[in-house]
C-alpha cells in the first residue's frame, strides 16, 4: 500500500461506492416499477386511507421471498432496501477506514452508530 | 421537505404513506449527492460520525413516536417545523471569523479540520460540542417523526453552535442525513409505511430532479430562489397547520 489512508481518501472511495449503490437501487426500482405498471397500471390506488403494507412487504425475508416468486411490488421494495443499505454501507466502510487509520476511539463511535442502524433494520423500536 | 405536504395536501394521500415515501427520497438524495460533496473536500466525517450517535438514537425515538401520535398532531408539528425552515432558508449564511477558542470535547475527539479555499487550505476550530450534540438529537427526532432530512436543524447546529464554516456544515449535514434517515427507515418499513407503488415514482422523480437541478442551479440567482422557496414552504406550512387543527389530516 503506497498511499496512507486518510479521512479524505476514505471518503472518496466511499462516495463513489454510494453513487454506484444508488444507481443500482434506482435500476431495480425502475425494473420493478415497469413490471408493476404493466400488471397493475390501470388499477385505482387507495392511498387516502392508511391500511399499512401486507406483512410480506415489511421484512427483509418477506421481500426476498416476494422477489423469488416474481412479484413486482417485492422487486420495487428490494430496490428500496438497497437504497436504505447505502448509508448503512457508508458507516460500515467508515469502521474499516478508521481501523486502517488506527483510530480506536472512532472505530467505537462508528460501531455504536452501526449498532443503532442494525437494531432499527432488524425490526426494533422504542 | 416539501414532499410530505405535496402528497398529503395535493394528492390526499394518508400522511403516514407520505412520510414513508419522503424518508426514502431523503436517503436517495443524500447518498446520490455524496460523491459530489466529497470531491470538493468539505465534509468532516469525524464531526458527522460523532453527531450521528445523537441523530440515529433521536431518529429511533421520533419514528417510534410517529406510530403513537395522531396524524392531525403530526401535521401540526410538521407545519411548525416548515415555518421555521422557511425562516432559516430565507436568511443568508455567514462564515464566522476563525479564532483560537478551544473546546475540550473538540480537542479530545479531534474534530478540528481544514477545508479548501481559493487561497489554500483553511483550518477551523470546533466549539459548542455538547450544545450541538443536543440539537442533533432534536434533529434526529424530527427526522424520524416527520420523514424529513432535517438538514436545516443540522446545519444550524453546526453553523451556530459549533461555529464551523458554512460549506463544511452543509456537506457534513448531507452525509448525516442519509445515515439518520436509515435509522428511521427500518422502523417505517416494519410498520408498513413504505408502499412500493407510491415510493417508486417519488424516489425516481426526486433522483432525476436532483441530478438535473444540480446542473441548472449552478448559474441560478440563489438569493431570489431562496426567497421563492421560503414563500412556497410558508404557504404549505400554514395549510398543514390548518388541516391538522381542523382534523382533516
Amino acid at each position: 500500500m503506497a498511499r496512507r489512508w486518510t479521512d479524505q481518501r476514505i471518503e472518496q472511495v466511499v462516495g463513489g461506492l454510494l453513487r454506484t449503490g444508488v444507481a443500482v437501487a434506482a435500476a431495480v426500482v425502475l425494473a420493478g416499477g415497469v413490471l408493476f405498471l404493466v400488471r397493475h397500471g390501470a388499477e385505482q390506488p387507495h392511498y387516502g386511507v392508511f391500511h399499512g403494507e401486507p406483512s410480506d412487504l415489511r421484512s427483509v425475508r418477506g421481500i426476498v421471498a416476494d422477489v423469488a416468486s416474481g412479484r413486482a411490488r417485492g422487486l420495487i421494495q428490494l430496490g428500496l432496501l438497497l437504497l436504505v443499505a447505502t448509508p448503512v454501507a457508508r458507516v460500515v466502510f467508515s469502521v474499516a477506514g478508521f481501523a486502517l487509520e488506527h483510530d480506536r476511539t472512532y472505530v467505537w463511535i462508528t460501531l455504536a452508530v452501526l449498532a443503532v442502524l442494525l437494531f432499527s433494520l432488524a425490526g426494533g423500536h422504542l | 421537505m416539501v414532499i410530505v405536504p405535496i402528497l398529503a395536501l395535493g394528492f390526499g394521500i394518508d400522511i403516514r404513506y407520505a412520510i414513508g415515501a419522503s424518508l426514502v427520497s431523503v436517503i436517495a438524495t443524500s447518498s446520490g449527492a455524496a460523491a459530489a460533496y466529497v470531491r470538493e473536500g468539505f465534509s468532516n466525517i469525524r464531526i458527522g460520525m460523532f453527531l450521528e450517535i445523537a441523530t440515529t438514537v433521536g431518529a429511533l425515538v421520533g419514528a417510534s413516536l410517529a406510530a403513537r401520535l395522531s396524524t392531525s398532531l403530526i401535521a401540526i408539528v410538521f407545519g411548525v417545523v416548515l415555518v421555521y425552515s422557511a425562516f432559516l432558508s430565507a436568511r443568508m449564511p455567514h462564515d464566522p471569523p476563525p479564532d483560537e477558542a478551544l473546546d475540550r470535547f473538540a480537542t479530545r475527539l479531534r474534530l478540528d479540520g481544514s477545508y479548501p479555499t481559493p487561497g489554500g487550505s483553511q483550518a477551523y476550530h470546533v466549539r459548542g460540542v455538547p450544545t450541538a450534540f443536543g440539537l442533533m438529537f432534536v434533529a434526529g427526532s424530527l427526522s424520524g417523526l416527520l420523514g424529513i432530512g432535517s438538514g436545516a436543524v443540522k446545519v444550524l447546529a453546526m453553523d451556530r453552535a459549533m461555529r464551523i464554516p458554512f460549506k463544511v456544515a452543509t456537506a457534513t449535514s448531507n452525509f448525516m442525513i442519509g445515515v439518520t434517515a436509515a435509522a428511521s427507515a427500518g422502523v417505517y418499513l416494519n410498520r408498513g409505511y413504505v408502499d412500493p407503488g407510491l415510493v417508486m415514482p417519488v424516489m425516481l422523480g426526486v433522483l432525476l430532479g436532483s441530478t438535473l437541478g444540480a446542473r441548472v442551479l449552478l448559474n441560478a440567482r440563489t438569493r431570489v430562489l431562496r426567497l421563492v422557496f421560503a414563500a412556497v414552504v410558508l404557504a404549505l406550512a400554514l395549510e398543514m397547520i390548518f388541516n391538522g387543527a381542523t382534523g382533516r389530516l
